[in-house]
């Protein structure tokens, strides 16, 4: 087969607005290219759309480069799609094959709440960061960079916990749409630096407080997240941030 | 009107200007700072550092984004590394060489004063996000690592693996929410500045569409920074995110502030090709790969064999042979136009014929696959991933695209623009870059301007300027207001048969073909006559979907290519009226024997500053001349 000649057949969410109650809608799609993304794919079928004085579909996306976290596609119930550690905007059309059906939706989460078709609201998550994702250091405080060593090793762990890109698949493919994946992961970023540890304790109570309060479900170990994660963050996270969780309780008990 | 260009540069040997401007600016009280709001627009690195630094100081921070959370700005895909002073290598680095190279990296079109600031606080910039918690690399001793960068002979950027500006703005991002957390930064997210309104000659504040709503909205301020961001989208295809845009600077320049250098954009030599239509945006593969890799081409025309069977001797390793003591390194311009050229001579490679190699073979033998795969792992995936080839197994295939404007809104030192009130930080002005930008010092310009001069000199403007007391019922805001809505309501009364999209490619076409890699007077006439023509059937054959309330992404689009069209004229006249060649601005006409550019001091040591004179009337085309008193004025010399 050329490059050229795929069709694709989709089964796309459409709702209007958050308080429409959404339907599925039917698109076919031919000459689909195997070097397209995924994204583009939905390009040719909007500037179709358009042309036909329809509504095109959609959906976030910016970078499409697999690192602002923007885009956010459950394809075939797999959050982004079939392939590891790829996002929906680096998926390529090669994953499927001719006269394929995809269906598309938007994260589903009580904590997401779908605005128009397969975008949806995850400011919950900017929540969860402003109640504690930080360190607490103003412009100008800081000394020479070099004055703190930190183990290569650490210094790599916390880059791999930095890696993630907030795009929301973890909670999507939770069965209980909780948000420890990524809440763990700035919380171990930040434990394992030097700077990060004076406020490590409460900044896991915090976060986790937060997390709660936005309606993120609890971890009961499913470990879906890690699966769908398109940054490959680590399950360990959730470990590490559970001890500094419970470091608080103890010293919120002393105190 | 004439524009006021004075730019504002201290009296005084280099080294001591800025301490001496820090120490001449007037101060706000700390506890009068509450009392003054700001307007901060854009969350990338210089919208979020400037957003965070202002409110810690005090001030009430309106800070907005296309976005759906300040995290995702563009800022957000830069991968290769932020530049440094710090001279941790030991290896002759200074602020003193920093700031030579940046001038010169510039080819002498940029401001001495400002980019040796630029140096002075590049050092801070590194303590600030290393505090802050950004996971820079760091070597088996637990200092932190340095590596070199295109155009550069010291190990001066700092990096975290190939996500440093990822790394740097979640910095500049949790800094911020911090600072929302506290109250002093209310978030607007998913807004689009529509117009500045301007009140008693200084900017008081911002129409905005809420993207999801549909809302317009009046925000009134004491004064407003503009960090939205560079134009590379007005070729359509570029490695810009696909929001980036304009608008916001765009409409700042038909309220009055200068556009200076709008036909200064760079061209980034290794991005992956082009593979068809359906093509939406250009990935970049980040310059550190010119570390390791060799660029080559078949020394044959229309060689078609595959890399592998291509012998050692059959191979050009042309910028290794032009520039050998810069070898792969040389500046990106450089590095760019050699790969047209080699390109236009027939021996570009892969299907289109646009594309040279970048080969890791050698590197891999020298240092070992596990070596190569822990410096640059993510970006031989991301390419895999692209283009289901294996740069392990095979050379990469490159080919150059946009990646940056230099040009922008023209400020003076204290980073305020022709308006007083309007502050332009970012990729959204004009100032360090002159001609040409240096790898790894855009990260760096945007902190600058964010964490280290925004909170100076704004306070200096707040302390020697009378604000009268204005709100959003100002008659001015109901005038900026409609005339948005009637913009609005035009885009989707056209109803014609044309998407956003299909004029926005064919911008991009017109412009990379006559205002890219290569410029010359004819084309450059030819294209302003074309531009001006698409102009006209955008306006009468445009069609948008759907209506004013709620989301509506073919709105947002046209709204943004309305810009980007007039952009890219002014763009042609701005590369017209300079016959010379410098940076990534190549005028055939002006080229030395060996085919490098060949700039004119005596008659284009400036800066270009176009004034908007109404739609219909001609911009004209101010100058701010440039002094070169500590890097003496020398063609630059990569061999
Ligand atoms: C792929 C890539 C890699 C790069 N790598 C490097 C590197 O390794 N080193 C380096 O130094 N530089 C690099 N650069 C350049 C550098 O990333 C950018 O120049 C820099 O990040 C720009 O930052 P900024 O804050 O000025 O703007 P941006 O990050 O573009 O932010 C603009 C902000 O303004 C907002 N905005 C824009 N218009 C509007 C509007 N009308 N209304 C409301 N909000 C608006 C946007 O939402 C966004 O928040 C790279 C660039 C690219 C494209
Ligand atoms: S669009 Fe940015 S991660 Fe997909």
């Amino acid at each position: 087969m050329s490059n050229k000649d795929m069709t694709i057949h989709l089964k796309v969410w459409r709702q209007k607005d958050r308080k429409d109650a959404g339907r599925f809608e039917d698109y076919t799609i031919p000459n689909v290219s195997k070097d397209m993304s995924f994204l583009e794919m939905l390009d040719v079928l909007n500037e179709k759309l358009v042309l036909d004085s329809k509504e095109p579909i959609a959906f976030d996306h910016d970078c499409r480069e697999g690192i602002c976290g923007s885009c956010s596609l459950m394809i075939n119930g797999q959050a982004h799609g079939p392939e590891k550690a790829t996002t929906s905007c680096q998926l390529h059309m090669r994953s499927f094959s001719d006269d394929d059906t995809i269906v598309v939706e938007p994260w589903r989460a009580r904590a997401f709440p779908v605005l128009k078709d397969l975008m949806t609201d995850r400011s919950s998550f900017d929540k969860v960061i402003a109640s504690g994702g930080f360190v607490s250091v103003n412009t100008g405080n800081a000394q020479d960079a070099n004055t703190m060593t930190v183990s290569k090793e650490n210094a790599d762990l916390a880059m791999d916990a930095a890696a993630c890109i907030g795009c929301g698949a973890c909670v999507a493919s939770c069965p209980n749409a909780s948000a420890m994946l990524f809440a763990s992961a700035k919380i171990s970023q930040m434990a394992l630096l030097p700077q990060g540890k004076v406020e490590a304790a409460q900044r896991a109570s915090e976060m986790v407080k937060t997390m709660d309060e936005e309606g993120f479900g609890n971890c009961t170990n499913h470990a879906e997240c890690e699966a769908s994660c398109p940054k490959e963050i680590n399950l360990s996270n959730i470990a590490r941030m559970n001890r500094e969780f419970f470091k608080s309780k103890i010293f919120s008990k002393k105190g | 009107m004439a524009l006021n260009l004075d730019s504002k540069i201290p009296e005084g040997p280099i080294q001591d200007k800025w301490e001496k401007h820090k120490f001449n600016s007037k101060l706000v009280n700390p506890s009068n700072k509450r009392k003054f709001s700001v307007i901060v627009v854009g969350t990338g690195l210089a919208g979020g550092s400037a957003a965070a630094s202002l409110a810690e100081l005090g001030y009430n921070v309106k800070s907005f984004c296309i976005s759906d959370s300040p995290r995702r700005a563009h800022s957000i895909a830069a991968q290769g590394g932020i530049n440094g002073a710090k001279n941790y290598p030991n290896d002759g680095d200074s602020v003193w060489r920093l700031f030579y190279d940046t001038v010169k990296g510039g080819d002498y079109r940029s401001r001495e004063a400002n980019v040796y600031r630029l140096a002075q606080v590049a050092n801070n910039i590194i303590d600030q996000c290393t505090a802050q918690g950004v996971p820079f690399a760091r070597d088996y001793g637990g200092y932190l690592d340095n590596r070199s960068f295109g155009g550069a002979q010291v190990s001066r950027t700092f990096y975290a693996k190939g996500q440093t500006g990822q790394q740097l703005l979640l910095g500049a991002y949790q800094s911020m929410m911090r600072q929302v957390n506290k109250g002093k930064i209310k978030l607007y997210t998913r807004r689009e500045i529509l117009d500045i309104v301007v009140i008693d000659g200084k900017a008081r504040g911002v129409i905005t569409r809420d993207i999801i709503t549909g809302d317009i909205e009046r925000h009134v301020s004491d004064a407003v920074v503009l960090a939205s961001g560079g134009y590379g989208n007005v070729y359509y295809l570029s490695t810009n995110a696909m929001a980036s845009n304009v608008g916001a600077a765009w409409k700042a320049y038909k309220k009055g502030a200068g556009f200076a250098n709008p036909c200064f954009t760079q061209i980034h030599p290794t991005c992956i090709p082009v593979s068809g239509d359906h093509q939406s945006k250009l990935t970049l593969m980040s310059e550190s790969l010119r570390n390791d890799g060799r660029v080559w081409v078949p020394k044959e025309k229309d060689d078609k064999r595959h890399p592998n069977e291509i012998s050692e001797d059959e191979r050009d390793y042309y910028l290794e042979r032009i520039y050998p003591s810069f070898g792969n390194l040389v500046p990106r311009d450089v590095a760019s136009r050699n790969a047209k050229l080699q390109c236009d001579e027939g021996k570009g490679v892969g299907e289109t014929g646009l594309a040279v190699y970048l080969d890791f073979r050698d590197a891999i033998k020298r240092e070992g696959e596990d070596t190569i795969r822990a410096r640059y792992g993510n970006l031989f995936e991301m390419y895999q991933r692209i283009t289901d080839e294996s740069p392990y197994k095979q050379p990469m295939k490159i080919y150059p695209a946009i990646h940056y404007t230099m040009g922008g809104l023209w400020v003076d030192y204290n980073l305020q623009s022709t308006i007083p009130g309007l502050h332009v930080l970012g990729e959204a002005n004009f100032s360090d870059h002159g001609a040409n930008r240096l790898g790894a010092s855009a990260l760096m310009q945007g902190l600058a301007d964010g964490y280290f001069i925004i909170p100076y000199t704004l306070g200096n403007y707040f302390g020697t300027n009378e604000l009268s007391k204005v709100d959003t019922t100002h008659p001015e805001f109901q005038k900026c207001e409609d005339k948005a809505k009637e913009q609005i309501n035009k885009l989707l009364g056209i109803n014609g048969t044309r998407t956003a999209d299909d004029f926005h490619k064919k911008l991009g076409r017109l412009i990379w073909n006559d205002v890219g890699m290569s410029r010359n007077e004819a084309g450059l006439k030819k294209v302003i006559s074309e531009v001006q023509k698409l102009k006209q059937e955008f306006w009468s054959d445009l069609k948008v979907t759907g209506t004013a309330v709620g989301v509506n992404a073919e709105l947002e689009k046209a709204g943004r290519i309305a810009d980007f069209i007039e952009l890219g004229e002014l763009m042609a006249r701005d590369a017209l009226a300079r016959p010379e060649s410098c940076g990534g601005h190549f005028r055939e006409e002006s080229q030395t024997e060996e085919n490098e550019a060949l700039r004119d001091d005596t008659n284009f040591a400036h800066s270009a500053v176009w004034e908007f004179k109404g739609a219909s009337t001609e911009p004209e085309r101010h100058k701010e001349e440039l002094t070169f008193e500590n890097v003496p004025l020398t063609q630059r010399s990569y061999k």
